[in-house]
């Protein structure tokens, strides 16, 4: 098998809104050769088929819808001078900092004094949620819908039920609407949010899917109630939204020490994971945060990597893991350093599995209480909530892992 | 040879007089295989199937391991096809394509009760003719497999024991039959079954089709077409087993097949790799009545991952690629139902529960023996033209990995689905392949786009595009 061998000063795996904001950001700053790599013919991740608006950076929240702001993206990213290729996927690595890629040029072995992992998220599919039932066709996640309606004009069905209840779960439903398919329900197993703003949506809380029917196409979808009720909502399409999982094959066939609550790879302030030179950024340390939180993930990074290909970056190792008590999910990132280095926005991202009223956040390390912090608002599960970061530097280098508790 | 594959109108097309020699009812792994081994001769074959697809049925769904029958029946039927067959689709898989992984099979013994019950295991399978089985203490066994839970006291290790891939041995075995020049009816159904004259009268779902000898291979369905023939001789109870399909970042977790210790339920829950580079858990069993029942249930899930636990608790951590469930055809005998009617030039290969896909090519050599006995002249045997199926096996070299493939035709460097890294030339080869796909899950049989751990959030649409452009 002959492979063409390379080498760049920095490889990004995955042009979504992280690589590309990384890219852009290390082209401008004259980090060398930069080479962004992306296995869809079309860059810009996620937003290239997402049709709504709500996309932009800091500055233009909400003002552009997805397929606009990946074009922009990717447009910004060549300007500046990365190298942008797509329809090449990595495949896996040859050795620290080596990958290798098939694309319709053939294979490579590409090395890089540093790789910035930003492979992205994807939505738990039916199967992996273990719902039982029959197999038919007509079971959807998000992403695959909006592919469906957005990129290729296909036709999906007459009536669907909806799966979740987050920003995604939203989306889903527009997408079913524009591509006319009356949508029959969205259901979530969560309780009636008190005092919440009703939206045009017919949402059915504490309701839990128990199975799907059907053979040549699915023809309902079964549920049981909070109170023991039984139905089955008569529909030819589902739509599992939400409950995303990073893209984490690449960091973990790397070896890359993974965070057991994200289920990305474990990373420091400063997009550090536990394999040397080789950094993550977006939706693959957090899933799912907005576009802007990715890109802005994608510039920051920029600083680190430049440190790490002019040899003043600090060793990694030096910080401490931070866990987190249920009912809390996971915290980003979920390590400190390196030094005294703050997180994105100084503010760490958490998320909780069940809701929780205005929650005392106490963060404490062998004992010691750091910091506390009460919120002012409910934390509710799939969307993130944020914890400052002003205790960091009480964190003891030598102590345990730093555990933080909503109470 | 002109290939003749067809889906609608009057399925008859047999020659002059429009009567086949042999018609085969049933295209899963055993039919296909006794349409193959027909193909062999110079006769004028059909194999009709109801779906629209060739093994589509309880072939599609099953564990996929390659038996060596050390556990069988010892002077059973099933147990000398197992045996053959397990040789005979061996050699056969080396010469198409079709992948196998000789990675051995473990029997676990949990308990002071099952390591008792090992040495009888090993004397059965030596009565089954199988001599490489040795029994392994509990530090062997660690150290061969260092996930698996506590408390395991020793094995007993059936080298031998192999991985297949399931879809594309009946896929091979169809392929070279209709190439060789066996006329294929998809989306035909056996209504019903007419003496006439020295001819079998079926009355399909398409229609008319007349054959002088008849193959009953129906899988779930044999009694029915076996009764139409007259006989009351075994009725199929389906047996459900309901299967776990996890990551392919899984398959480092597990060596070899790990079976459990046999008991009067049956083969129990076993944890194998599978060759596309996944891991299975399962199956259940479950008798039912309903012969379309293969949804999964939420016990049986439940039961599984429980089982799962014990055997490799790091496997239940992992994300879950799909579910699936398969019907065995139960018939209440421990052994397969194949008997032949020389008065009706009928064969019926009924009861083919647990270990079909492993016994195919013996249980075909041996129908088409019985056939003769019956009174089909066979004729002297012909050279079958050599078939290549497209490898889907993880352990050998897929086109993504391929400079020589991809610098040829790009298209092999094309990924379309990411999970699997199928290449759009393989989707392509697919879609215009002897005996192609006429639905997506058939697509996905044949390459593997959209079986994935996205299950689509990905690839679907383009997959689907990909399809559909090629029904126009
Ligand atoms: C349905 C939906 C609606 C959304 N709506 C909004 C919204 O309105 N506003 C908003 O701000 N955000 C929204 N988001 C979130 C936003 O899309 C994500 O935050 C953003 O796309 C994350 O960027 P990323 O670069 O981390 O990952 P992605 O956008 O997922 O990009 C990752 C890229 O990496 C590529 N890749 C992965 N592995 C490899 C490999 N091995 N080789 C080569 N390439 C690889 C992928 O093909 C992909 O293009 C939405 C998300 C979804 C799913
Ligand atoms: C859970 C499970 C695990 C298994 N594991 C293994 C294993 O590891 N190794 C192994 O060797 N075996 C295994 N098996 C067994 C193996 O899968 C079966 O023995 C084999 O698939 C049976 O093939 P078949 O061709 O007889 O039946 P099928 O594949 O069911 O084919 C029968 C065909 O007949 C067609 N048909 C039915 N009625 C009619 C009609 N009236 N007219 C026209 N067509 C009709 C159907 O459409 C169907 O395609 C397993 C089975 C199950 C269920």
């Amino acid at each position: 098998m002959t492979r063409i061998e390379r080498t760049v000063d920095v490889l990004i795996v995955g042009a979504g809104p992280a690589g590309l904001a990384a890219g852009a950001e290390l082209a401008a700053a004259g980090a060398g050769r930069i080479e962004i790599l992306e296995r869809e013919q079309e860059p810009g991740g996620i937003p290239r088929h997402c049709h709504h608006s709500g996309f932009g950076g800091r500055f233009t929240r909400g003002g552009m819808d997805g397929p606009a702001y990946a074009r922009r993206s990717a447009a910004a990213a060549v300007r500046a001078g990365a190298g942008l290729r797509t329809g090449v996927t990595v495949t896996g690595w040859a050795g620290p900092r080596t990958v290798e890629t098939t694309g319709p040029g053939g294979l490579e072995r590409i090395t890089a004094g540093a790789v910035v992992l930003a492979t992205g998220a994807r939505e738990r599919p039916r199967s992996a949620r273990l719902v039982p039932g029959s197999r038919p066709p007509g079971v959807h996640t998000t992403g695959e819908l909006q592919q469906a309606v957005h990129l290729y004009g296909q036709r999906i069905g007459t009536r669907a039920v909806v799966i979740g209840d987050e920003p995604v779960a939203h989306a889903a439903v527009d997408t079913l609407r524009a591509a006319g398919v009356h949508v029959v329900a969205v259901v979530t197993d969560r309780p009636a949010a008190p005092l919440r703003v009703r939206q045009r949506l017919p949402l059915l809380t504490g309701a839990t899917v128990t199975g799907l029917t059907g053979r040549t196409r699915l023809s309902g979808v079964s549920l049981r109630h909070d109170d023991g009720r039984t139905t089955t909502l008569r529909c030819d399409t589902v739509v599992f939204t939400g409950d995303f999982v990073p893209d984490h094959e690449l960091a973990r066939r790397g070896g890359i020490t993974l965070d057991p609550g994200t289920r990305g790879p474990a990373y420091d302030a400063a997009y550090r994971t536990s394999r040397p030179g080789v950094f993550a950024v977006g939706n693959l340390l957090h899933a799912v945060e907005r576009a802007g939180v990715a890109a802005d993930e994608g510039r920051a990074v920029a600083v680190s990597v430049l440190h790490r290909l002019s040899g003043t970056d600090e060793p990694f190792g030096g910080g401490r893991p931070l866990v987190v008590d249920a009912p809390l999910r996971w915290v980003a990132p979920n390590l400190t350093g390196p030094g005294g280095a703050r997180p994105l926005g100084d503010r760490f991202v958490l998320r909780t599995a069940r809701r929780l009223s205005r929650p005392l956040l106490v963060v404490s390390q062998d004992g010691r209480e750091l910091h506390r912090q009460r919120l002012l608002l409910p934390a509710v599960p799939g969307r993130p909530f944020h914890l400052a970061a002003g205790w960091l530097d009480r964190v003891d280098p030598h102590g345990s892992p730093v555990r933080i508790t909503a109470l | 040879m002109t290939v003749t594959i067809t889906t609608a109108g009057e399925p008859a097309a047999g020659g002059a007089d429009g009567t086949y020699d042999v018609t085969v009812v049933g295209a899963g792994v055993v039919g296909t295989a006794i349409a193959r081994e027909l193909a062999g001769y110079r006769l004028r074959t059909a194999l009709v199937d109801a779906s629209d697809d060739i093994g589509s049925g309880t072939s599609k769904a099953n564990t996929a391991i390659l038996h060596t029958g050390f556990d069988a029946v010892p002077d059973s039927l099933e147990a000398r096809l197992v045996r053959e067959g397990h040789h005979r689709l061996t050699a056969y898989a080396a010469r198409t394509g079709i992948p196998v992984e000789r990675v051995g099979a473990l029997l676990v013994a949990w308990d002071a009760d099952q390591l008792a019950l090992l040495p009888r295991l090993l004397a059965k399978a030596g009565r089954n003719g199988y001599h490489a089985a040795r029994i392994i203490g509990a530090d062997e066994l660690e150290k061969r497999e260092p996930h698996l839970g506590p408390g395991a006291l020793g094995a007993l290790e059936v080298p031998d024991e192999s991985i297949i891939c399931p879809w594309t041995t009946p896929l091979a075995f169809a392929t070279q039959a209709v190439r060789a020049g066996v006329h294929l009816h998809l989306n035909c159904r056996v209504l019903d079954v007419a003496d006439e004259p020295g001819v079998h009268a079926l009355t399909t779902s398409r229609g008319m089709l007349r054959t002088r000898y008849l193959v009953n291979a129906a899988g779930l369905y044999a009694d029915e077409i076996d009764r139409l023939l007259g006989h009351e001789v075994f009725t199929v109870t389906p047996r459900r087993g309901q299967l776990i399909v996890f990551d392919k970042l899984a398959r480092e977790l597990v060596g070899h097949i790990l079976l459990p210790v046999p008991t009067a339920a049956g083969k129990g829950v076993l944890v194998a790799p599978t060759v596309f580079g996944n891991v299975l858990l399962g199956p259940t069993s479950e008798e039912l009545d309903d012969r379309t029942a293969t949804g999964s249930t939420a016990d049986g899930l439940h039961l599984l991952r429980e089982r799962g636990r014990r055997i490799l608790p790091a496997l239940i951590d992992e994300e879950v690629t799909a579910v699936y469930a398969g019907l065995r055809a139960a018939t209440g005998q421990e052994d397969y139902r194949i008997q032949e009617y020389p008065t009706q030039r009928y064969v019926a290969v009924g009861g083919i529960r647990s270990t079909g896909l492993t016994a195919s090519m013996a249980i075909a050599a041996h129908v088409t023996g019985l056939l003769a006995r019956t009174g089909l002249e066979l004729g002297a045997p012909r050279r079958l033209p050599p078939v290549t199926v497209p490898n889907l096996g993880e352990a050998f070299p897929r086109p993504y990995r391929r400079a020589d493939l991809i610098a040829k035709d790009p298209a092999y460097g094309t990924l379309v689905c990411h999970c699997e890294h199928v290449t759009l030339g393989e989707i392509r080869d697919a879609l215009s392949s002897t005996v192609p796909p006429r639905s997506l899950d058939g697509l996905r049989r044949r390459t593997r786009a959209h079986g994935g751990r996205c299950q689509g959030f990905y690839c679907g649409a383009a997959v689907r595009a990909l399809f559909e452009e090629a029904q126009e």
